[in-house]
């Protein structure tokens, strides 16, 4: 019986419950590829962002670096001072009781107490500050790109990826600004310095010493190109733990009521294994990263010590030399252990930078015009300009369509589920733009709308009646923001829902909890009827809107719609036909096409689709 | 701090490795400290004695030395991989664990967002302390003790100055720790504001779209964002007071000991190499005392994480088995489902939605609930499988109150079809098994066929397909034929329908009451319904209306009867609407 089924891709196994989708990449952005050159690609990306984000802070970020120089001059000062102290101070004492050079020497580290006080304060908030600043930038940035990705995005991407790339993606980036840069700028100095001071005391000794220099770049490409793979796959197993656990949480009653708790365990352990997995793994190769730097570094130390005394047995170096080596050499080598911790931490900031770089890479689907045309004063025509639209190639939803409707008209829509009454909707509101042709409004390309003149004109109110947690009030005007309280109500009342919003304790600063929860779903219906009305638009979408109300709140919806509808161009999908008799034309939908157009009466009469469809549903109400 | 302490719960099992990470980071310690001797042994052995004898030793055993210390360090970071990682991992387990336990009623009000920041961000910090801040605390207090008493040996009265400035130290810390504690929460529960309005703004795309509000929105999350970052900033400041105190207070401590000890050695108390190796071991002190700041921080940040999570782990499950529960089992139970004096207001509302409710029904009937929007329809539904527990009167299924059954076989004996076909991101087949995982082929096409729903097999992987995330990409109609077929598969006694039609077509609507009605044939039912077509379903139908069952009786009775009920599910009405 079918026909064609798709290749299946490959699933792990304890994975099977997720089920198959087009491409295990749906739910990446399409910049994140497992090729090298996408993996490449993606890593510029990121550090462009990265350059960007740190851009307009160049200033404060000098100011920073020479702070911490100013801190680690005085630091620096301490123990010169207690040798200068102790070698120039306490003679005089001895001699003549003269106190006077250690007092001064005791001020001047007072002195240089106090400066690396004040320049270590200075540089900690200042850095921290700036670091936070460009975390919020960062977020500002994904977030509002978000919001302009197109629905068709979000479908597949799923609410659980948002979230996480905008919480445990900015965790992994925080900790790299919580910590650790002034470790890199510090450490960075004295490597060099001191490679500098070693060259000038002894060149064939240094030369040994830095012989080690080879070997950590070796280490380090090891671990840079390994932890890059891991902390990528660190950030996309946790995002899938996230997602499960949204997902759970918004679903809790059906998990509970389904007594899915055990299976959902299961599946949660697995992935969060997953996910400590990768991330052992990315601890293990830091272990790897860590103890290979120390031990080059032993290693070299012992190296140097054993030719450095070679050299000075065979008079070719003297022993101050020798010893100075060794202690450089330690000074030398920490600081390369503190920057393995750091590279650490920034490796794993950069796959997560990556991922908001993929982010940020997506071209919205539904872009913005560039240069938006203003639309005619008010009138809400609609034209459908062999329009063809797809969401999958292979299965043409809306095969050439053609459709006028002049503005003020109410028009339905009826058809079998399927038949694409919602996808007409949705590219009237443009969460799709038409594969083919053109929508038009009032003569303008929807294309060519700009984003909130669009809105305003199109309002859709559809079964899914999402509600924001917040008052009863502030969902209602969601549409418009400005309205006052007596139109909030207004538009309540218009709709029947003013009774039951009085009825509640609080009215209609009644705080309706997360999606809506504290009311019931015809209630929430209702809030967004009003919602939908209170914006005011040109052209209202009502899909399947009145589906959980009640008869007598319905009667009241299509009284309102009479008279909100009179005036105003208007798609009404609904299965109950007493909704669709209030349009003045109605079209029959099958397969994308249209089959039946005409005033319903006319339809009744006509004995086609329509009128079988009546009868039906006129029996159906006894 | 004592729920930090109550974390050892979760660091019991790794309890092995932790002593032994600690003792390979003495051990490790010890191999860097005698490296410096040995290298002294070089200088004042064979370079000063100027002959090669012994030299290669020494250097083969600094090797040796050497790379014990880089083998040690290894392990021990291979080791705390393991353990920081799972107690992550344990703890995250458990969250989700309990908060699937929890009841309806705390999810309607604990957001997401909350809930997944004590999951991730949270038990981030408690990992953080378990790798490095535990451990470092532990080294640095026994550097300290240790260094101190050599200092001591060597003069006291300046080792007493060294002692004292634990004092301060103690006083910063503490008040450090004070106000950063609170710093620490507070940006917590901001990361979980954050994370609340990213997850809600991600669910609520399609509104935000469909008025063009992603302005709005945005503002809203920059809101969020930018307090998140004020804390973090006032937290940053705070951090930066501190930290350049522990900073400073071993150096003016160490310029106290050049004072005090220059006069000292100037008296003849103390040789001038005493002072020498007294500021040496001195200087050993600045890195602990620098770094116990960051300890505390650490710290504290893991203690506010735990407090948070046990927050929400101390929060009791109203909703469990009672102590001498009992199973009900399928087989036995005939589904007689009564609501005796029931009375019902959700909690923080103050408002009784049913108020001493009587109903009865009988095993195998299909009884149809019928009231106005808001009347306490699905709320009445709600407490047959014990999503809310009734604040007076009882629910019984075979005359047995339904919290003398244990949950799981309350649940198996009561499916509910939600009025919101929430479906996951997963299988058709998942979605549809939810309730049954043992379900057979058969039996999923024998729901699917009830529920009409045998679109899914023309699905691109038909059984197999994944569904979108809420399973937004059907259309209303389809979500709710499988939200149906969902609660058909299990085979329940008592079959729960809260208004399962509404989304549909009547064509298809006929179709599904056909073929529901030889499943409801043996099976009691109990039916929310809004349309007089989905009445045709039901036996009898109940009237609610102000909190109580106030008319009971066929379609046909109650229509004659009762003038409430007529004006809720009266066709004729609508009829004269559709006509006019
Ligand atoms: N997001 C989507 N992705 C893929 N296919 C879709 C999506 N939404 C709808 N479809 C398919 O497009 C066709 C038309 O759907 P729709 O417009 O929702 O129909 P109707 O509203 O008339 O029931 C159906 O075959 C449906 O399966
Ligand atoms: N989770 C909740 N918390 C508080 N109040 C609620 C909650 N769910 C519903 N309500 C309130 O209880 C009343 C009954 O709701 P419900 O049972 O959903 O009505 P319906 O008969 O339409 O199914 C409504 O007034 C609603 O505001
Ligand atoms: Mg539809
Ligand atoms: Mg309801």
């Amino acid at each position: 019986m079918t026909v064609q089924t798709p290749p299946k891709p490959e699933v792990k196994e304890s994975h099977a419950w997720r089920g198959i989708a087009d491409t295990e990449e749906a739910e990446r952005t399409s910049a994140e590829q497992d090729d090298a050159s996408s993996i490449k690609a993606l890593r510029a990306r990121g550090r462009k962002l990265l350059g960007s984000l740190i851009r307009p802070y160049r200033k404060v970020l000098l100011w920073t670096v020479v702070l911490l120089l100013i801190q680690n001059a005085a630091g620096m000062a301490g123990p010169l001072l207690v040798k200068l102290g102790i070698d120039a101070g306490i003679p005089p004492i001895v001699e003549n009781e003269n106190y006077a050079t250690l007092i001064a020497v005791g001020a001047a580290f007072l002195a240089a107490i106090a400066v690396e006080y004040l320049t270590k304060r200075g540089f900690l908030s200042l850095s921290g500050k700036v670091g936070q600043q460009i975390l919020l930038d960062l977020r500002r940035r994904v977030f509002t790109h978000f919001q302009k990705l197109s629905i068709a995005f979000h479908e597949r991407f799923t609410s659980g990826r948002v979230v996480a790339r905008l919480t445990s993606d900015m965790d992994a980036i925080r900790e790299l600004a919580d910590g650790g840069v002034n470790d890199l700028v510090l450490s960075a100095l004295s490597i060099v310095t001191i490679s500098v001071i070693l060259l000038v005391l002894d060149p064939m000794l240094a030369l040994v010493a830095l012989l080690s220099f080879p070997v950590m770049l070796w280490l380090s490409n090891w671990f840079r190109v390994n932890s890059a793979r891991v902390y990528r796959r660190t950030r996309e197993t946790i995002a899938l733990v996230i997602v499960y656990f949204v997902e759970s949480m918004g679903g809790v009653r059906a998990v509970q009521a389904y007594r899915r708790e055990p299976r959902n365990q299961r599946i949660f352990d697995d992935l969060n294994e997953d996910n400590r997995a990768e991330n052992v793994a990315g601890h293990r190769l830091s272990a790897t990263f860590a103890g290979g730097v120390k031990g080059i570094g032993n290693l070299t130390t012992a190296l140097v010590l054993a030719y450095g005394a070679y050299r000075v047995l065979h008079h070719q170096t003297d022993v101050g030399v020798l010893a100075a080596f060794v202690l450089y050499l330690r000074r030398f080598f920490d600081p390369m252990q503190e920057l393995s911790m750091f590279y650490n931490t920034l490796q794993s900031a950069n796959a997560a930078l990556d991922k908001l770089a993929g982010v940020l890479a997506e071209e919205p689907d539904v872009p913005e015009p560039a240069e938006p045309k203003p639309l005619p004063a008010a009138r809400g025509e609609l034209r459908f300009d062999r329009v063809r639209f797809w969401y999958h190639k292979d299965k043409v939803v809306l095969p050439t369509f053609d459709l006028h409707i002049p503005a003020g008209q109410t028009v339905a829509l009826v058809g079998a589920t399927g038949a694409g009454k919602t996808t007409i909707a949705k590219l009237v509101s443009r969460f799709y733009d038409p594969s083919e042709g053109v929508v038009s409004l009032d003569g303008v390309s929807l294309k060519d709308i700009a984003e909130p003149e669009l809105r305003r004109a199109v309002a859709m109110v559809t079964q899914e009646n999402f509600l924001f947690a917040g008052t009863i009030g502030e969902n209602i005007a969601f549409g418009r923001p400005d309205a006052t309280r007596e139109q909030i109500e207004e538009a309540a009342r218009a709709i029947g829902a003013h009774e039951f919003i009085t009825g509640l304790p609080e009215g209609y600063d009644t705080d309706v909890r997360k999606r809506g929860g504290r009311l019931s779903a015809g209630q929430r219906q209702l809030v967004a009827f009003a919602r939908a009305f209170l914006a005011d638009p040109r052209v209202l979408i009502l899909d399947e809107a009145t589906s959980s109300l009640d008869i007598p709140s319905e009667r009241l919806v299509q009284r309102a719609l009479r008279t909100i509808l009179a005036d105003r161009t208007a798609i009404v999908i609904a299965h109950r036909l007493s909704t669709v008799e209030i349009a003045d034309r109605v079209l029959v939908l099958d397969g994308g096409q249209v089959v039946e157009d005409g005033p319903p009466s006319a339809l009744i009469d006509g004995g086609g689709r329509y009128a079988k469809l009546h009868e039906q549903w006129q029996d159906s109400l006894v | 701090m004592s729920n930090l302490w109550r974390l050892r719960e979760y660091l019991r099992p790794y309890a092995g490795r932790m002593a032994a990470m600690l003792v390979l980071a003495v051990f490790a310690s010890l191999a860097a400290l005698a490296t410096p001797r040995m290298i002294q042994a070089v200088i004042d052995g064979p370079v000063t004695r100027a002959d090669d004898d012994g030299l290669w030793w020494l250097a083969a055993a600094i090797l040796a030395l050497g790379v014990a210390e880089a083998f040690l360090v290894w392990l021990r970071r291979y080791i705390q991989a393991t353990v920081a990682l799972g107690v992550e991992a344990d703890m995250r387990r458990d969250i989700y664990a309990h908060v699937q336990k929890l009841h309806a009623g705390f999810h309607d009000r604990f957001q997401t967002g909350q809930l997944l920041s004590r999951a991730t961000g949270d038990l981030g910090r408690i990992r953080r302390f378990a790798a490095w801040g535990m451990i470092f605390l532990v080294i640095n207090v026994f550097t300290y003790v240790a260094v101190i008493a050599q200092l001591l040996q060597i003069y006291w009265p300046l080792g007493l100055v060294v002692a004292a400035s634990a004092v301060p130290l103690f006083f910063l810390s503490r008040s450090f720790a004070r106000g950063y504690i609170r710093a620490s929460r507070a940006e917590q529960d901001q990361a979980g504001e954050v994370a609340n309005t990213a997850e809600e703004t991600a669910q609520g795309i399609r509104v935000v779209k469909a008025f063009g509000r992603s302005r709005h929105v945005i503002e809203r999350f920059e809101g969020e964002a930018a307090k998140l970052r004020d804390i973090s900033v006032g937290k940053v400041r705070m951090l930066s007071k501190s930290w350049s105190m522990f900073d400073a207070i071993p150096n003016l401590v160490l310029a106290a000991v050049l004072i005090g000890g220059s006069i000292a050695v100037a008296a003849g108390a103390m040789t001038i190499g005493e002072l020498v190796a007294f500021v040496t071991l001195q200087l050993m002190l600045v890195w602990p005392i620098e770094a116990l700041g960051w300890i505390i921080a650490n710290g504290n940040e893991a203690m506010t994480a735990a407090d948070r999570i046990f927050d929400v782990l101390d929060t009791e499950p109203a909703i469990v088995d009672r102590p001498g529960a009992t199973d009900l089992d399928r087989a036995d139970a005939k589904g007689h489902l009564r609501f005796e004096g029931v009375r019902f207001g959700y909690e923080g509302t103050g408002k009784e939605i049913l108020t001493g409710l009587d109903l009865d029904v009988r095993p195998g009937e299909t009884l149809a609930i019928a009231g106005v929007t808001g009347c306490g329809k699905t709320t009445l539904l709600s407490l047959a499988p014990r999503l809310y527990d009734v604040t007076e009167g009882r629910v019984t299924i075979d005359g047995r109150d339904v919290r003398d059954l244990t949950l799981s076989s309350l649940r198996r004996n009561v499916a509910t079809a939600f009025e919101d076909p929430t479906l996951f991101s997963m299988s058709v087949r998942e979605n549809l098994t939810l309730g049954r995982e043992d379900a057979t082929e058969a039996d999923i096409e024998e729901a699917l066929q009830v529920a009409q729903a045998e679109f899914v097999y023309d699905l691109p992987w038909g059984l197999d397909t994944r569904i979108g995330e809420q399973g937004l990409s059907l259309s209303g109609g389809q979500r709710q034929r499988l939200a149906l077929a969902r609660a058909v598969i299990v085979k329940p006694a008592v079959l729960i329908l809260d208004d399962p039609l509404s989304a549909l077509d009547v064509h298809t609507e006929e179709l599904v009451e056909r073929a529901l009605a030889s499943v409801l044939k043996g099976t009691t039912a109990l039916v929310a319904v809004h349309r007089p077509s989905t009445v045709a379903l039901a036996d009898r139908v109940a009237l609610l209306q102000d909190g109580t069952i106030v008319a009971v009786g066929t379609h046909s009775e109650l229509l004659e009867s009762t003038p409430a009920y007529r004006a809720v599910l009266s066709a004729e009405a609508d009829t004269v609407g559709a006509a006019a």
